[in-house]
């Protein structure tokens, strides 16, 4: 994928039809979507979305005031401007065999993942934190055999104090 | 008192100041049907429903209000998915009702159903779907709203027919009520932007105005008319913009782009400022993008912040609506004490366009003896006997572009024409739209014989309401526009453009009610035309015209409009 990673905030009604509106208009126009996350916000008329895509300058550009235009969206913000805070949670289906397992609980210990479903042959372990934890956390756990994984999208919230 | 749900749209349209809906029944939608007749809205059935959008659109365009049609669930719906398209295109605000099945039926592929608002989702401004009847006025009232505001465009609402059944107290929604929080377009100009702009107005020297339909839109002519001949500069327009400005007024440069002058092509080329009101660049405008203008500092205002910076870069950007801004510059300009001599200061650049044009007029070859008839010269016949005070829609292609090149615009909404999608099929029916809104004017499709076979059954629709719509066919034998790229990049490969086997169009008009006519030679154009235009009826003028005539200038696709091919 071409250019900068970028994060956007959307909030939009929450109405029927509204994810496809913001899907559809990423997909119609070939841009794409990396991840996206929905869920309601405190105001329940409101939903939030975190997309993450990918572009230059002048995509985003399109991409931000093209879902401005969408009758439903409230606000958009590319939190890529901001300082923010990102996370993502990822459920991983691990081989374990005896011998190794002693050895991933240390991994997951040190990174504060925590395990989720045990059997003899595999463990499945939850892991939260932004992207450079997730991919570390993958890259540690690859040579044991990752056999499954679920992953939630980030989700990102603009720091509370900029500088 | 308690109305349904049929009722309560019906005493929507009627406060929302809808005179006349353009449709076509079904099962679907027969509540509403049953009422309409104690409703002071006239009906329009059409004979396809693509012909009702295409009328309401066309309604629309030349009214400036906002066009409405009713069609039924799955096919009718379906059938409106191209006209649909043609007004999002074009920002025309039309509100479309749909009939839908019963609400515990929808999902089930029941009977007629289809997802229409699923299907329209990317060519409607917004859209609808109605699951409880006590949002049906707020939906329709909020239709309306969106369809007429910020950038027009279509807003679709999809009725399932328990809604129309089932029963409410009707509430007339306030505004207050239509507000929406997510909604919010950005209408008001900038003051110092538009100081700024004056300011680069004095400083160039080869300043052009660039509208596109924008103006229209938004009812901006006559003070960009007032401004252009104020501020002293040359004017060209896109297809979508023809009639902003008067077609015989000097500083008109004609149409610009692919089919456009090559004094506006020029113009553009050459200037070092170019004012942008309300247009888009499409591809077919600016030919190669990276070669578009390259001297000139841009300034570009639209109600839509997506079409800002989209695909050139400009210097001065500016979301507002048109009429406001233009009427806030006119007023600046008004009350400037310090009085800039505009006139002399543009005069050298006016005087080279207008030695361009007299070195490159927009022209044809006329015909030798014996040879067919120029379509050219029909459009200007056309002009020269309306004096240019008729609405003219076209259907597209060479008509499209002969129409917009031959007839001198002067007012706008007088041209209807399917700009940014192009549809085939679109000019008749949008002339019966513009008839329905104006019964004395006279109202005349120019039609090549491929597009016109594309809604012709609405032939039936005009004559049955008396509307006196003339159609006139540059009859070339030819999907004529495709066969030009045939001959011009595809060596002469004319491969499914013959239009064989073409009906009488003489004895089709007939055979509907409507009268026809036949012209063979261009000495009889004119008095036909003069009969056509004064029967009050429907009628067709098939004009048999030069075959292989092309359009001219021609900016070939992908080439920078520098490099036009002249006749
Ligand atoms: C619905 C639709 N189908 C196909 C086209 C492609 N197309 C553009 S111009 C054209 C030829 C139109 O022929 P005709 O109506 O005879 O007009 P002429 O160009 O000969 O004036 C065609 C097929 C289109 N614009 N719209």
């Amino acid at each position: 994928m071409e250019g900068k990673r970028h994060v956007l905030s959307i909030l939009v009604e929450n109405e029927p039809g509204v994810l496809s509106r913001v899907a559809g208009l990423f997909s119609g126009r070939g841009f794409n979507i990396e991840s996206l996350n929905v869920g309601p916000t405190l105001d329940r008329g409101m939903s939030i979305m975190t997309i993450t895509t990918f572009g230059d300058e002048q995509i985003i550009e399109q991409i931000v005031k093209q879902l401005r235009k969408l009758v439903t969206t409230i606000k958009v913000v590319d939190l890529t401007e901001h300082i923010s805070v990102e996370r993502e949670m990822v459920l991983l289906k691990v081989n374990a065999e005896d011998s190794r397992r002693a050895e991933i609980l240390r991994i997951v210990d040190i990174f504060r993942c925590k395990v989720v479903d045990v059997s003899p042959e595999e463990l499945t372990i939850e892991a939260t934190g932004d992207r450079g934890k997730i991919s570390a956390i993958f890259s540690m756990l690859q040579r044991f055999g990752i056999k499954e994984i679920a992953r939630t999208g980030t989700v990102a919230l603009k720091r509370s104090l900029q500088d | 008192m308690e109305l349904t749900g049929a009722q309560i749209l019906l005493e929507c349209l009627k406060r929302e100041g809808v005179d006349v809906i353009f449709g076509y029944p079904g099962g679907a939608v027969i509540d509403i049907y049953d009422e309409l007749p104690k409703h002071p809205i006239q009906h329009i059935l059409v004979r396809h429903e693509q012909g009702a959008i295409h009328a309401a659109d066309g309604y629309a365009r030349a009214s400036g209000k906002t066009g409405c049609c009713l069609v039924t669930s799955g096919p009718g719906a379906t059938n409106t998915v191209t006209g649909i398209a043609t007004a999002y295109m074009d920002s025309i605000p039309v509100v479309i009702i749909t009939g839908q099945v019963p609400t515990p039926l929808i999902g089930n592929d029941a009977f007629q159903e289809v997802d229409i608002v699923g299907i329209t989702r990317s060519c409607t401004k917004h859209n609808y779907l109605v699951k409880d009847i006590k949002d049906l006025a707020l939906t329709i009232r909020r239709a309306f709203y969106l369809a007429h505001t910020g950038r027009p465009g279509p807003v679709l609402v999809d009725l399932p027919k328990d809604i129309m059944q089932a029963k409410i107290k009707f509430v007339w929604p306030d505004d207050e009520a239509i507000k929406m929080r997510s909604y919010n377009p950005n209408i008001k100009p900038n003051k110092r932007q538009l100081q700024k702009i004056i300011e680069l107005v004095k400083k160039a020297q080869r300043p052009v105005i660039y509208a596109g339909g924008g103006v229209i839109s938004s009812n901006a002519a006559e003070d960009l008319t007032w401004l252009a001949r104020k501020l002293h500069i040359p004017v060209t327009a896109t297809l979508m913009g023809l009639g902003c400005f008067p077609a015989d007024d000097p500083l008109w440069l004609g149409m610009l782009g692919m089919h456009g002058t090559f004094t506006a092509n020029k113009a553009i080329q050459d200037s070092d400022l170019i004012l942008a009101l309300g247009a888009r660049f499409d591809d077919r405008v600016t030919g190669k993008i990276a070669e578009f203008a390259p001297k000139a500092k841009l300034v570009h205002i639209d109600i839509d912040p997506t079409s800002i910076q989209k695909n050139v870069a400009v210097h001065v950007p500016m979301v507002a609506d048109m009429g406001l801004a233009l009427a806030e510059m006119r007023a600046i300009v008004e009350s400037d004490l310090g009085a800039f001599d505009f006139v002399s200061a543009h005069e050298p650049w006016v005087k080279t366009t207008i030695d361009w044009d007299l070195e490159h007029p927009i022209k044809y070859t006329p015909p030798k003896k014996g040879e067919a008839v120029k379509p050219q010269y029909v459009v200007e016949k056309i002009y020269e006997l309306t004096k240019g005070k008729a609405i003219i829609a076209t259907e597209v292609g060479q008509n499209q572009m002969w129409a917009a090149q031959f007839y001198g615009f002067q007012a706008p909404r007088t041209f209807l024409s399917s700009g940014g999608l192009g549809t085939m099929g679109y000019g008749f029916p949008a002339a019966i739209g513009a008839q329905m809104a104006f019964p004395d004017q006279l109202v005349i499709d120019i039609a090549g014989d491929g597009s016109i076979q594309m809604n012709i059954q609405e032939l039936a629709t005009a004559v049955c309401y008396n509307l006196p719509v003339k159609i006139i066919i540059l009859n070339n034998g030819f999907l004529g526009m495709v066969r030009q790229w045939q001959e011009l990049f595809y060596k002469k490969n004319y491969c499914s453009t013959c239009m064989e086997a073409q009906p009488d169009f003489v004895k089709l008009a007939e055979a509907y009610g409507a009268a026809g006519f036949r012209v063979t030679r261009s000495r009889d154009v004119e008095k036909v035309l003069k009969e056509a235009f004064a029967i009050k009826k429907t009628v067709i003028v098939d004009v048999r015209v030069a075959q292989e005539e092309n359009v001219y200038p021609m900016v070939p696709a992908g080439k920078s409009l520098g490099e036009m091919l002249l006749v």
